[in-house]
């Protein structure tokens, strides 16, 4: 099924529905059990929720249910509306000031990744012809100084300090003329982890803000953060009035539901999000694919997108010429887990599709490089006509494409069968296409 | 010191949100009606304690007022206390430290707390006169070595250290070694922060988890996972996986002196049976205690 999650279950309740004019107040109270449900379990915050389905109720309740959709489909669509429009419009930038340096101030808890956030955000600022300059004023956690100094060699910018200083705001006050007399245009200064209930170190961030006068105040906020991400928010923001924030850790399986909130409840863009370890790893942040992230109903958009950068559609046409010729060879086969192979980490990419975040499958899924490698070595080990049809491949032809591969005859015979299964799966596929039966998803090489 | 003073100390900040959300309800409310259940179920999902453990505590409630155990709405502070004690399971649970050496390897996500937690745990266990050592397997995160090296200069435990980016399993095994010919009582491995749903980190992990069973059979003795307090329903699939990877023996619950409500163990403990056995209430090295259920459930219902 395409949507599973919240989308089937609202599909399931709204069933009893079709063919009826009007969406009635009961109608929309068990579709909005089923969403509250899944916010909740996203970690939205609890009153954010009750808020949400209020709106969102009222909007619903007495609407012409449109042709074209089904009355579960109607709701996931205002749902979903309601859900990207609280999120806000996408505003990924940092507003660069006519009068050098721009200051960037990063603030959090701890371990939410201020300094690997740093690296990342200076690695983004060198590649649109920026000079940035790093200020390390987290004097607190041992060694972190040194950690920003080694981030800061990685990416190739220069990292300020004051060595030995027990002063953040001494730093950080510094940091602005150091820039000046090394012509970097632009300063991100790294502060301390801290709790936001933390008077003194709230107090010092205020500090840091009086004396380094920077542009922006970014808060950067774990993605895996519960019900308390609304407070955490509030008390940075009432303190120190913030610009923007950044979400880390999107790359595990967290739905995120902080980002909802904090934005609900601070009014604050969500500007970045961090994707990995890797100091590339910090994306414009998409309000309408976090919605359905939050929903459960997976990162299509993402998805598509990175198939689109990474499959090679020249390749993917003739593959599907081939298919429908009904020519699906064991070149094909390979050529084909070569580009899914391309995608990167198939859990990263199975995580992406409605339905498949389930992390019990997402293990069985798994492809793993040394299972790879012997496919590639067991098909090359094939003559040409044998990988062109299959069905000439016997015991002792088995045997010695085995011996040739350096694996095991049980290997060829797993390799065939699942050569024939996916022979299988994309006939259907391809059958289902010619029939017209629509098909929201479709694989790559399905175009 | 009154180690029950300040353990209330620390979890302040839970008990605020948590007991004076209900004892509000409870003086704001006459009978025991759907409202003032529906307001009760929102405290608990507030406190991060999750949809379906939620439930479970309120079946359990509406079962007691069925039974007329709940009269009142002044019946309801004791009955969740003693809901959530027993959710908890009511016993301390220590590591023994038996055999040369007990090997304690910490495990969980980014940003969790686990270096700290391992300088707190060195000073803890120094203070009974063990010989300890670190092991710094975290080569992958930038100074992550010396953030170590840092801790076991404070509390006198030995560290073994390989340079960044080299083979952690390398490190472990090293460290047993070194720990097997000095004697050492208790060696804690530090392991770098990974998502558990990045699988070749995962497989890493399960790599140096085979070392160490290896060198040593009943090892590693211990196996703590590190979840911060602020992190929602979605420790639970932390919990699934690394216990999956790394046979996890217990959790330890770190910053719990913000405001979050760390309710998600009580879910860890019911739907995963993985108890806590620690709790982080600071950064400073004394800032952790052994986990009381008791003391704990307590500490968070205590209204001086
Ligand atoms: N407030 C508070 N901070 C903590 C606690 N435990 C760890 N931290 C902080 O969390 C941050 C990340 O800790 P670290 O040990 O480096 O995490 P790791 O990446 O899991 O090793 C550091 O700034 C620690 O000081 C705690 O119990 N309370
Ligand atoms: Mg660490």
């Amino acid at each position: 099924m395409i949507f599973e999650g919240l989308a089937d279950k609202l599909q399931q309740t709204f069933k009893k529905l079709r063919g009826r004019g009007k969406l009635t107040e009961s109608d929309v109270n068990d579709a909005m059990r089923e969403v509250r449900m899944a916010l909740l379990e996203a970690d939205v915050n609890f009153k954010v929720v009750k808020d949400f389905i209020n709106r969102v109720k009222e909007r619903a309740v007495g609407q012409e249910v449109l042709d074209s959709l089904t009355p579960g489909q109607h709701v996931i669509k205002i749902v979903n509306d309601e859900l990207t429009a609280l999120m806000g419009g996408t505003q990924s930038r940092i507003m660069i000031s006519s009068k050098p340096p721009t200051v960037v101030m990063l603030v959090g808890l701890q371990g939410a990744g201020k300094t690997t956030t740093a690296g990342k955000l200076a690695g983004l600022l060198l590649k649109q012809n920026k000079r940035p300059l790093l200020v390390a004023a987290d004097v607190y956690r041992p060694a972190a100084i040194k950690q920003l100094q080694v981030v800061g060699e990685k990416v190739g910018v220069p990292v300020f300090t004051i060595p030995g200083s027990q002063d953040p705001v001494l730093i950080a006050k510094q940091a602005t003329d150091q820039a000046l007399a090394m012509a970097r245009d632009v300063v991100i200064i790294d502060t301390a982890g801290r709790l936001h209930i933390n008077d003194e170190l709230m107090d010092e961030l205020v500090a840091i803000k009086i004396q380094a006068k920077p542009h922006e105040i970014l808060l950067v906020v774990d993605a895996m953060t519960g019900q308390d991400a609304v407070t955490v928010a509030e008390s940075f923001n009432t303190k120190l009035g913030l610009d923007g924030v950044i979400l880390t850790k999107l790359d595990g399986d967290a739905r995120g539901g902080a980002a909802l909130s904090i934005k609900a409840v601070t009014g604050c863009p969500i500007k970045f999000a961090g994707m990995g370890e890797k100091f590339d790893a910090l994306e414009p942040f998409h309000p309408d694919r976090m919605a359905s992230r939050i929903l459960g109903m997976g990162d299509m958009l993402s998805l598509i997108e990175k198939a689109q950068a990474t499959i090679d559609f020249e390749k993917a046409k003739e593959l599907e010429q081939k298919l429908r010729k009904d020519e699906f060879t064991l070149d094909q086969f390979l050529e084909q887990l070569q580009q899914v192979k391309k995608l990167g980490p198939l859990e990263d990419i199975l995580g992406m599709i409605p339905g498949m975040g389930n992390l019990k499958k997402l293990q069985d899924a798994k492809i793993d490089e040394k299972e790879f490698k012997k496919v590639e070595a067991i098909i090359q080990s094939m003559t040409k006509k044998e990988r062109r049809n299959p069905n000439l491949i016997n015991g002792s032809r088995r045997k010695r494409i085995a011996v040739g591969s350096g694996t095991r005859v049980q290997d060829v015979n797993r390799l065939l069968k699942q050569f024939y299964e996916a022979k299988k799966m994309m006939k259907r596929l391809n059958e289902m296409q010619k029939s017209g039966k629509k098909s929201n998803f479709k694989l790559p090489f399905m175009r | 010191m009154n180690l029950f003073n300040e353990l209330k100390k620390g979890l302040e900040k839970t008990r605020k949100g948590f007991t004076e959300k209900i004892e509000q309800l409870v003086s704001f409310s006459t009978k025991i009606d759907e409202e003032f259940l529906e307001e009760l179920e929102a405290v608990l999902i507030y406190a991060d304690v999750g949809l379906r453990t939620t439930e479970k505590i309120m079946n359990n409630v509406r079962q007691g007022v069925k039974d007329k155990k709940i009269n009142s709405p002044a019946d309801i502070k004791p009955f969740l206390k003693s809901e959530i004690s027993s959710l908890l399971g009511r016993d301390l649970i220590r590591t023994k430290i038996s055999g040369l050496p007990t090997v304690i390897l910490v495990v969980g996500v980014n940003g969790v707390g686990k270096t700290t937690t391992i300088g707190k745990l060195g000073q803890y266990y120094q203070r009974f006169g063990y010989k300890i050592m670190f092991a710094a397997a975290d080569t992958f995160r930038a100074a992550a070595g010396e953030q170590l090296e840092i801790w076991a200069q404070r509390v006198n435990a030995d560290i073994i250290r390989h340079e960044e980016g080299s083979d952690p399993a390398a490190v472990a095994y090293d460290a047993l070694q070194a720990a097997k010919s000095r004697n050492t009582d208790i060696l804690i491995i530090d392991t770098a922060g990974r998502l558990h749903t990045k699988s070749n980190l995962m497989e890493e992990l399960k790599k140096i988890y085979r070392i160490i069973s290896r060198e040593i059979s009943e090892a590693p003795h211990e196996t703590l996972l590190v979840l911060d307090a602020t992190t929602g329903q979605n420790a639970m699939n932390q919990a699934q996986l690394f216990s999956q990877a790394a046979n996890v023996s217990g959790v330890v619950l770190t910053k719990l002196d913000g405001t979050a409500k760390g309710g998600v163990i009580v879910a860890i403990k019911s739907e995963l049976e993985i108890p806590v056995k620690w709790i982080g209430i600071g950064e400073k090295a004394d800032d952790l205690r052994p986990f009381q259920p008791n003391e704990f459930v307590e500490a968070l219902f205590d209204d001086k």
